[in-house]
């Protein structure tokens, strides 16, 4: 029998030993709390997403475009593809020997290594990128030596990719290790023992089997590498056309109350979350097995 | 020779594998980990801690980042609570109804994890401003929300949202409905049902996704400065109050405000771990 079926069968059981008053007190609490979810969530995501679109096209969409082929957001956007393009292969790199360390060996200390691979979670992006600024700021700890060598991080390339890497940092090992652990050592054992060499296993063999749920982790910490505000924002300086981010620019123009503008370049941000939403419901739905969030489930 | 190997076997740090690749991939970890997230953390440790206790504890009681840190702890336990109390009825709403568009709701749940802070900052601002959408229909109620400590509340609701939903559900999911109907028959009304049978076992789940929802919102920046109106001492949040510190070059200020706010989120987030397994043993789950 099906969850479904039993749920049916409860509910018709439930509801054919009570008199009539009841069943239909159930439907209104039923009804109510459908009305409370769905105002909650209208209220919190609907707006807050409609209101986005709504003021990005409030002047046509000429004035939408223009303020979107502006040569500062055009800067924004290519930094902000440059930054995820630096930051998201190291994550892979980092997040596949990260999750092959833990899923596949056992060794002491083990959970202790695991929550300091979570502890960007739990620590705000702010400090994430304050941590930077007392390494190689001005009056940091490197500070004044990397000035004399000519080395610039703050304010500069190397300080935004190092503060979107903090951030993003747990995002591909946490979907990964979950599913490597299901999966079990076996099959790498049979290719090593039929004479495979370990980089061939690991290609031939790991890397299919964790394919998508690979994937699911990039789309995750990709979204966060190209949205990440408050790390940024404290390394970047926020120079004009240099070291501003898509999210940076955002708060520029709306300080300056060019709301057009903030919300045309928001909304490209907003098209990259639903996309990601999109495409990451899919690989819930399309290979559920392998996706750890969706056991989590 | 047998002596040497027992105790080397005794003290053995890692279990055999037949698997190679621990070394390169460990060591990959290690250093990534090292580099990027711990030795910048002890980096935060040391500038605080080589300021000097008299400073420090100046630095700490002085009435604006008490005001801060109050504000965003506050604030952030007081979202997660709404989240809670939310976050049960749409996780009951998807899992045990079906109407249309259930999916597609069920997918939208994860917007705040998807949208950038900042876009939901300057949103959250455009709703809530005395101008703004809803402000404006609230302006002539009296109340204000934008730029005022309830903004900061509405943004962190926000953005803790999914927490809860996400943790909850998967237990409703399994929860077995024959003790629902077991209650039922037994002459139990369906609230004393919700309260008895169905509230125990999502209990613990829920405290989880309370964790992450206040733990995101203590630390939350981008979604709250546009909406929050950032007056010192009143809508001031202790992420902002470190910004401001770092501009005004002050590292050892800002050092100091990020140093209490980890700690103090660590200590809250380790006492509500225990009260969870506490929680956890006397429903008698595992």
């Amino acid at each position: 029998m099906s969850d479904a079926t039993i749920a049916h069968a409860a509910s018709a059981a439930s509801t054919l030993s009570r008199p009539r008053g009841q069943r239909t007190a159930r439907g209104l609490a039923r009804l109510a709390l459908v009305a409370v979810a769905l105002g909650f969530l209208g209220l919190f995501l609907a707006l807050p997403l409609a209101v986005i679109f709504m003021e990005a096209f409030a002047r046509g969409w000429s004035a939408y475009l223009a303020s979107l082929s502006d040569p500062d957001s055009l800067a924004a956007i290519r930094l902000t593809l440059l930054v995820a393009a630096i930051a998201v292969p190291i994550n892979i790199v980092v997040g596949l020997a990260g999750a092959v360390a833990i899923a596949k060996h056992e060794f002491r200390g083990k959970s202790l290594l695991v929550s300091l691979v979570d502890l960007p979670f739990s620590v705000s992006p702010v400090i994430a990128g304050l941590v930077y600024v007392l390494l190689f700021g001005a009056q940091g700890y490197f500070g004044p030596w990397l000035k004399a060598q000519g080395v610039e991080i703050i304010f500069a390339l190397p300080g935004i990719v190092l503060a979107t890497l903090f951030v993003t940092f747990p995002y591909i090992a946490r979907e990964l290790v979950p599913h490597m652990q299901s999966l079990g050592n076996a099959d790498e054992e049979a290719a090593l023992t039929l004479g495979a060499s370990p980089w061939r296993t690991f290609l031939v063999v790991t890397l299919p089997n964790i394919k998508w749920s690979l994937l699911y982790g990039v789309l995750l910490c990709n979204a966060r590498a190209m949205g990440e505000f408050g790390a940024v924002a404290v390394v970047s300086g926020k120079i004009r056309g240099l070291t501003t981010t898509m999210p940076l620019q955002v708060e520029i123009l709306y300080n300056e109350y060019m709301s057009v503008a903030a919300f045309a370049v928001a909304s490209l941000l907003a098209l990259l979350a639903l996309m990601t939403l999109a495409l990451k419901t899919f690989l819930e739905w399309r290979y559920a097995d392998e996706i750890a969030a969706t056991r989590r489930h | 020779m047998t002596l040497v190997s027992r105790t080397r076997n005794r003290f053995r740090w890692r279990e055999p594998s037949a698997l190679p690749g621990f070394g390169l991939s460990f060591g990959i970890l290690i250093t990534a980990l090292s580099l990027v997230v711990l030795l910048p953390l002890a980096a935060l440790v040391l500038k605080a801690a080589s300021t000097g206790p008299a400073e420090i504890f100046a630095l700490a009681t002085a009435p604006r980042t008490l005001a801060a840190l109050r504000l965003s702890f506050g604030a952030a336990l007081l979202a997660a609570l709404v989240n809670v109390i939310f976050g049960m009825v749409i996780a009951w709403v998807l899992v045990r109804y079906d109407f249309p568009g259930r999916g597609f709701i069920d997918a939208a749940v994860d917007l705040p994890f998807a949208l950038p802070t900042a876009v939901a900052g300057i949103a959250l601002a455009a709703l809530y401003a005395p101008n703004g959408w809803i402000g404006a229909a609230l302006a002539p109620l009296g109340i204000t929300i934008g730029y005022t400590p309830a903004g900061v509340l509405m943004a962190l609701i926000f953005i803790g949202l999914p927490f809860v939903v996400r943790t909850v559900q998967p237990v409703l999911a399994e929860m077995e409905t024959e003790l629902e109907e077991a209650a039922a028959l037994l002459g139990a009304s369906r609230w004393r049902t919700a309260w008895a049978v169905i509230l125990p076992p999502v209990l613990p789940a829920a405290l989880t996704g309370f964790v992450l929802a206040f733990a995101r919102g203590v630390g939350e920046y981008g979604s709250v400065i546009f909406i929050a109106g950032n007056v010192p001492m009143v809508s001031e949040i202790a992420p902002l109050l470190i910004v401001i510190r770092l501009e005004q070059f002050d590292y050892a200020g800002a050092a100091v405000v990020g140093v209490l706010m980890l700690a103090l989120s660590f200590a809250m987030i380790l006492a509500l771990n225990i009260l969870q397994s506490v929680l956890r043993r006397r429903l008698g789950h595992v």
